[in-house]
Formats: structure tokens, C-alpha cells, sequence
């Protein structure tokens, strides 16, 4: 018993909530502001997305492949629903998410066949996928930027769990929208955890070979992993349309960068077979933390990107190297 | 007790033109332990892959329980209870021990849900029978080689297996180890299960097997109760031809190649002496950590001597570094020659002219035509197996591999060759050939240096020998003074007491 505790309070992604509780104390001592409640609500907000991204990429990362397309998919998916409702008017949230939904789970589709059946290296198979996806969108759909998002889908974006005024007198509101991430966290942890088909997530991560000698169809599972991560990406696009209020072509590229260090951070390996949920939510608050917070102490923006490189580097250090002790550690 | 569980009928398979096995019988009782037993490439794993329903036979009649089996595949051999523990066992090493006893049987049985009660009573009781203990929720990336087996028996016999094949269970196994797997599977065998372990090493067979079989070119040479098979017959029915033990006894000579006076290096031996003439082979022996290996390491310099001297064709010479050792022409085959022998990928050809590159470097180009002449020279020259000098050597089987290794050293036509486990995993009849070429080579003037822990290799092969205990040498000793039983005393204790 006193082992296991041991062993939990000394796991990566005790050390990730380690590094959150201790940045969260220094900022709050030095700016009382960051104390207040209303900083978990635009934490909040700014986790929204990157956490549905998150997810995504973890349970890719940790079935042993890797996905880059998922900005390039989220980006071509909601900003071409978002035209075809406003070039019909059509004024339905469902048809918003299930449109998007669609195209995003055929882009996954394109992306499981490469990886799956041609068996091509994921970080090649999807960053193709992701230069045909985003060139698509630019030279198919165009650049314009769309503000005029119709009045039943923005109502969304409008409705509110519950709203906080501080001392100051601001309000802030909590989005609904949070219940996407939330639910697909639970849902994600569910899967991974207590079915087979995740538990053969984890086995092909682990030894493909084995996983396949072992019963599982390989190629199956990972067809239901691209394309469920073709799915949440749009899902991601279409949520980061209706809260910024606005469909831009181009405005999630290059945040794949930062989603993969996030859930990298949070233990889960780059090389796959290891990861949890509870550590991906983890990862993705730390690097929100640092970015959305630290210039409550006065550090200056661009030093920002210098932190959360360095936290990249010694949060996936960390990983790797326990990982590498593992492998010589005397074995049992 | 002879209740047949599998027979097999004039088995034949064939790859394209190649005809990979030609009417194999083969029976496996239940409650009995039977080991198939050949030499590399004689169709063991290919026997192996048709029982488990990974190949279709070409032709031949398979029966298991007295019902013949039309088209075995994969699902059906396992729901027959038959199981297979590959090499590597395919085994998940980023799951716990629990998951991985019971995730076979899950998945055989469709499930769709995670039971982790039941996976880890599964491995609990699994355990049990084979009286195995390890914490179910430790990751498998933690466990050793041995207690990864463990996990991949008993996920293995979860599933009512009745007859239970192991492809090499041995191969990276201590011997207290090995001993320990072998407890396992007499109980496993008393409880009534039938067990064919693939295995050449001859000493491991005569200890655990009931019955064998051995196969030779595809064909099955011989099959019956171990007690109709004495070594030679064993040896003979393995590589097709007669292998004498005998002596090795050079002519004398006065002529030394190398002395080697108090060498020493602190914290692993001291005051070491020997004298290699032309023509002899010295054996150096002991436990492991006895200090054997480490004479070699420091006579090539890995991990130099910081005492005594060394004195090769009776100049003094110091060795500081490798680049020192292979400036005298000192060669050295290392333990392990899949991660320091070998370079896996490359040709063998490159292999080959490893260590001697400079030789073929002419005008700032490789001369690869040279190179290409002298590695057939060598193939043929140490009776290597291969048909293509461009081929990753990686491609070879044990035996070859290490003859070319062996052949990389040659080439530099060495004044000495040190050989720390020549035969380690090689099959009978590539040992055979490789001790050969040692005697040839040290009746050429090569000083042979073999440091080894296999007594009747070191017995039959050396005319001089050190025995090592705890970094001290027992000052060298005549093989012919000595029997085998008598080494083998000498090995384990009493070295320095004698």
C-alpha cells in the first residue's frame, strides 16, 4: 500500500500537478489578482480548444503514431460549413458540428489509408495531409475572414453556465462551450481505460506485432483512431469558430506544436504506449498557465515563448530520461 | 501416459521452389516433454508456424486428439489449445503484468469492456499454478527476461492450453534461470500437458527432454526417447556428420608469440603470467566476474592493464588503447557479437573489411572490386553459408555471422586473436568448423586466445589454460593433465587451493 502510494505521488504527471501548484503559488504571491476565481474561468476559456486538441493527439501519440493535420483539418472543415451556412443560410448549430464532423472525418480517413494500409510514417502521412488540407482551403475557399456568424449559432457563444463579478466589478462569464472538452475528457477517459478498444490503443503503442499476434485488428483500430481524431479536430475548428465569433481560414495553423508539447509535458511518451488523460488535462493547463498568466508578473511577452520552450524541454526531458532509466534500471 | 494429443503425417511445405520441409512426421504426447532439436535453417520454426496455423502445409494429414484437421489457422490452433511462446515473446511492455496474463483471453473471448478484477484474478490464479510470483500492476518494461517469459507462460495457459511450444526459451536465460523455467514445465508436464520445446543446445536437451525429434534439411533425420540418443548419435543425427572430440595437441614449439608478465588492473585481476608459443591455443576460464573477460579487454586495450608487461615475438610493447592493440595486430572477437561484433545492417562484405579498411583505400577510393575478391576468399576460405557478399549480414544465422566476424579479424592477419565466447549461440556444426579454423590458424602462427565458460570447448580445443577466480589466475596448467570432470571442479572453487 505504501508503495503504491509512493509510486503515484512520483508519477509524471504528479510532478506536472507538482510544477502547476508551485507556478501558481509564485504568481499568486506576487499578484494577488491571479488569486481570484476569475482566473479559472479564463483559464478556462483558453484551455477550451487546445484541450479537444489535446486529446486527440494523446490517444494518437499513444497508439505509437503522431497527427499534424489536425489544424489544417479543423481550419478546412468549420470555415467550409461556415460558408455553405451562410451561403444558404442555414442557422443550426447541428448542422454546423455534423458538416464539419463529416469532412473531418474523411480527411481521418485519408490519413488512416496512408498510415494504416500504405503504411507510411504518421508524421509524413499526416503533414501531407495537413499541406492538402490547408492548401485546399486557401486556393478552394478562399482568405476572407467572416465575421457575420447567423444569430442561432451565435447564440452560443453567448450562452453562459454561470457568471463571477469580482471585486473590481468585472464580470466574468463561464462558456457552455466548456462542456465539449469536459465531456469528451470523461468520454476519452472511459474508452482508453475500461474497453478493449482502448486497452488495443495502448497494445499497439506497445508492440504492433504482438498486439496483432495477440487478436487485435491493428489496421481497424487504427482507422477508428484517425478518423476519430479527423472528427475532433473538427468538432475543435467548428468550437474555436463559434467563441472567437469569427471563421478564419488560417487562424488554428501552427498550433499543433504547442497541443503536441502540452500532452507531451503531461507524461504521456512520444514514442507511445504510455499516457493518461488526467496527465494530458494537466499538460495543457501548465502551458496555459505559463502563457496566459505570466505576464501577471510582469514577464514580458515575447520572453513567454522562451518559458514555455524551456518547459517543453525539461518537461519532456524529464519524461524521456525516466524513461530511459527505466529501460537500465535493474529489472525484477 | 501415451496418449498421442498431436500427430503429424508426411508434412511437406514448400516456398516457392523451395522445399522448406519434406515428410516431417511428428508426435507430441500428453503429459510428456519433447524437444525439437536441428540446426539453423532446418525447418524447425516452419514446423512451428504450421502447428500454430500461421502457414498451410503443401500437403500431409495433421491430426490433434485423434481428429484430423483439414485447414488449421491461427484462432482455430489456439482453440484447439494449442500456444506458442515466440522469441520474443510478444508481450506488451508498457502494460502491467495483470493485463498482459489476461488480455489474450479477453480479446478470444470477445469482449468489448476492460474487466481489471477479473484480469488481475486471471493472473493471479495463473501465477499460482506455475508458481510464479510478481506484482500483477507492475509494468512488464520492468520485469527481466526471465519473469517476461513467466508473463507470456502464463498468459499462455489461461486458456485450457494443452500443448504448450516454446521457440528458444533459453537463449537469453542465467543458468540458475533456465533451471528455474525447467521446474515449471515438469509441473506443467504432471499436470498432464504436452510441451515441445525448439532447442539445440545439447546439454539443456539431455536435461529436460523425454522424448525428440530432430529434423535436418527439412527431413526428420530421427525421433524416440532420449535415451536411444547418446551425444555422438545426438551430434551425428544434428549436423550430418561425424564430430570426434579430440585432443587438440600442436607440435612443440619454443617460439613465443606473446608473454604476458604480472599483468594486472586494479579492481578487476592481478598478476596474471602466460606465455603463448607458436602454435598453441590458450583458454581462458572461470565464473562470470571472475576477471576472464577482462584479460581480454585489457590485452586490447578497451580497458587497458596498468600493470606488468607484454612482450609480442619478444619485443616489449605497450597496449593504452584499441588503436595500440590493432597497431600489433591483435584481434578481438567480443562477447557479444550483435552489439559489438557486427555492424547488422551493413553488407558483409563491409563486415568483413571492417577492421582492415585502410587496406583497400587507394588514390581517396574504396577499391570495392578488391574488397568484394577478398570476402568471397574468406567465405569460402571459413566455410561461411551465404550467396550474396552484399547481403546485411544480419541475414546470416548465428553460426555464419560469427564466422565472419571471426574472418573481419583474419584480415588484418593478426599476430594474436582473442575470442571471448567464440561459440556462443552457434549451432554444433558451425562450433565444430570455427574450432577447426582456430587450429588452423594456430598452426599458421596466430597466438589463439579463446576465453570461454564451456568446459568441453576450452577441454577439447586448448592445450594451455588459465583458470580465474575472484581476479587471481591459477598459473597455467597443461590440458592434458586434466579430465574434463577435473576442470570442471576446478571452475566452480578450489581453484587456487589445488
Amino acid at each position: 500500500m505504501r508503495t503504491q502510494i509512493t509510486k503515484s505521488l512520483t508519477t509524471n504527471e504528479a510532478i506536472v500537478v507538482y510544477t502547476i501548484v508551485a507556478l501558481s503559488l509564485a504568481i499568486g504571491f506576487i499578484n494577488p489578482a491571479f488569486r481570484e476565481f476569475s482566473t479559472a474561468i479564463t483559464l478556462s476559456r483558453a484551455m477550451l480548444v487546445t484541450l479537444i486538441f489535446a486529446v486527440l493527439e494523446m490517444m494518437v501519440i499513444v497508439s505509437g503514431g503522431i497527427d499534424v493535420s489536425f489544424p489544417a483539418i479543423a481550419c478546412f472543415s468549420s470555415y467550409a460549413t461556415l460558408r455553405l451556412i451562410l451561403a444558404f443560410d442555414i442557422d443550426s448549430v447541428f448542422f454546423f458540428y455534423a458538416v464539419a464532423g463529416v469532412m473531418g472525418i474523411a480527411f481521418g480517413l485519408v490519413n488512416a489509408f496512408l498510415i494504416a494500409k500504405m503504411e507510411l510514417p504518421a508524421l509524413i502521412a499526416t503533414l501531407g495531409v495537413s499541406s492538402v488540407a490547408n492548401g485546399a482551403t486557401l486556393a478552394f475557399l478562399g482568405t476572407k475572414e467572416y465575421s457575420n456568424i447567423p444569430e442561432g449559432i451565435d447564440q452560443l457563444s453567448k450562452t453562459f453556465l454561470f457568471s463571477y463579478t469580482n471585486s473590481n466589478g468585472i464580470t466574468f462569464q463561464m462558456t457552455s462551450l466548456i462542456l465539449i472538452p469536459l465531456v469528451l475528457l470523461i468520454l476519452a477517459y472511459v474508452v482508453l481505460r475500461h474497453t478493449m478498444l482502448g486497452r488495443g490503443i495502448y497494445a499497439i503503442g506497445g508492440d504492433r506485432f504482438a498486439a496483432r499476434i495477440a487478436g487485435f485488428n491493428v489496421t481497424r483500430i487504427q482507422y477508428i483512431i484517425y478518423m476519430t481524431a479527423g472528427f475532433l479536430a473538427a468538432v475543435g475548428g467548428v468550437t474555436y469558430t463559434i467563441l472567437m465569433r469569427q471563421g478564419s481560414p488560417q487562424n488554428l495553423m501552427g498550433s499543433e506544436m504547442m497541443v503536441i508539447a502540452a500532452v507531451v509535458v503531461g507524461g504521456t511518451r512520444i514514442t507511445g504506449g504510455h499516457g493518461t488523460v488526467f496527465g494530458t488535462l494537466s499538460g495543457v493547463l501548465l502551458i496555459a498557465i505559463v502563457q496566459n498568466n505570466l505576464i501577471m508578473v510582469g514577464v514580458p511577452t515575447h520572453f513567454q515563448s522562451f518559458v514555455v520552450g524551456l518547459i517543453i524541454v525539461l518537461g519532456t526531458g524529464i519524461t524521456s530520461i525516466r524513461a530511459k532509466r527505466v529501460a537500465n534500471s535493474s529489472k525484477v | 501416459m501415451s496418449t498421442s494429443f498431436l500427430r503429424m503425417e508426411s508434412i511437406c511445405k514448400n516456398f516457392g521452389g523451395v522445399k522448406a520441409l519434406q515428410n516431417v512426421d511428428f508426435e507430441v504426447h500428453a503429459g510428456e516433454i519433447h524437444c525439437l532439436a536441428g540446426e539453423n535453417g532446418c525447418g524447425k520454426s516452419t514446423l512451428i508456424k504450421i502447428i500454430s496455423g500461421a502457414h498451410q502445409a503443401s500437403s500431409g494429414s495433421i491430426f490433434i486428439e485423434g481428429e484430423e484437421e483439414r485447414r488449421l489457422t491461427p484462432i482455430g490452433s489456439i482453440k484447439k489449445g494449442i500456444q506458442v511462446i515466440y522469441q520474443d515473446f510478444a508481450i506488451f511492455p508498457n502494460l502491467s503484468v495483470a493485463e498482459n496474463i489476461a488480455m489474450n483471453s479477453a480479446l478470444m473471448q470477445g469482449k468489448k469492456r476492460m474487466d481489471w478484477k477479473a484480469a488481475r484474478a486471471m493472473a493471479l490464479e495463473a501465477m499460482a499454478k506455475i508458481g510464479a510470483h510478481m506484482d500483477p500492476d507492475m509494468l512488464v518494461e520492468r520485469l527481466s527476461v526471465s519473469n517476461r517469459q513467466m508473463v507470456a507462460i502464463c498468459r499462455a495457459i489461461l486458456n485450457d492450453a494443452k500443448l504448450l511450444i516454446l521457440d528458444e526459451p533459453t537463449t537469453a536465460l542465467t543458468s540458475y534461470e533456465v533451471s528455474m523455467l525447467y521446474e515449471i514445465l515438469r509441473n506443467l508436464k504432471a499436470k498432464g500437458m504436452a510441451i515441445v520445446i525448439v532447442n539445440h543446445k545439447l546439454e539443456e536437451i539431455y536435461e529436460i527432454a523425454d522424448r525428440l525429434t530432430i529434423l535436418r534439411n527439412g527431413e526428420n533425420v530421427a525421433t524416440g526417447p532420449l535415451g536411444e540418443f547418446s551425444r555422438s548419435r545426438f551430434i551425428h543425427c544434428m549436423t550430418g556428420r561425424e564430430i570426434i572430440d579430440s585432443l587438440y595437441e600442436p607440435e612443440i614449439s619454443a617460439e613465443p608469440i606473446l608473454e604476458v608478465q604480472a599483468l594486472g588492473r586494479e579492481g578487476s585481476f592481478s598478476d596474471v603470467s602466460f606465455t603463448l608459443n607458436k602454435g598453441d591455443v590458450l583458454g581462458i576460464t572461470g565464473l562470470l566476474g571472475s576477471g576472464r573477460g577482462e584479460i581480454g579487454d585489457a590485452l586490447f586495450g578497451i580497458y587497458p592493464a596498468d600493470t606488468g608487461t607484454i612482450a609480442l615475438h619478444g619485443k616489449p610493447i605497450t597496449i593504452k588503447s584499441i588503436k595500440d592493440a590493432t597497431r600489433h595486430h591483435i584481434g578481438y572477437v567480443p562477447e557479444d557479437r550483435l552489439t559489438q561484433g557486427l555492424f547488422l545492417t551493413r553488407s558483409i562484405m563491409d563486415n568483413t573489411v571492417a577492421a582492415s579498411i585502410e587496406k583497400y583505400f587507394v588514390k581517396g577510393r574504396l577499391d570495392e572490386e578488391k574488397m568484394d575478391a577478398v570476402t568471397w576468399e574468406w567465405i569460402k576460405r571459413i566455410g561461411c553459408v551465404a550467396s550474396d557478399s552484399k547481403a546485411p549480414i544480419r541475414t546470416l544465422s548465428g553460426g555464419n555471422a560469427q564466422k565472419m566476424v571471426i574472418a573481419k579479424w583474419m584480415n588484418i592477419n593478426p599476430s594474436v586473436l582473442i575470442l571471448n565466447g567464440p561459440t556462443v549461440g552457434v549451432d554444433i556444426g558451425s562450433k565444430f568448423d570455427i574450432h577447426t579454423i582456430l587450429h588452423e590458424f594456430a598452426k599458421a602462427g596466430v597466438g589463439v586466445i579463446i576465453i570461454s565458460d564451456d568446459l568441453s570447448e576450452l577441454y577439447y580445443n586448448c592445450n594451455k589454460l588459465l583458470v580465474m577466480e575472484g581476479g587471481r589466475s591459477s598459473g597455467l596448467m597443461d590440458t592434458k593433465t586434466l579430465t574434463e570432470e577435473g576442470l570442471a571442479s576446478l571452475l566452480h572453487g578450489n581453484a587456487l587451493e589445488k
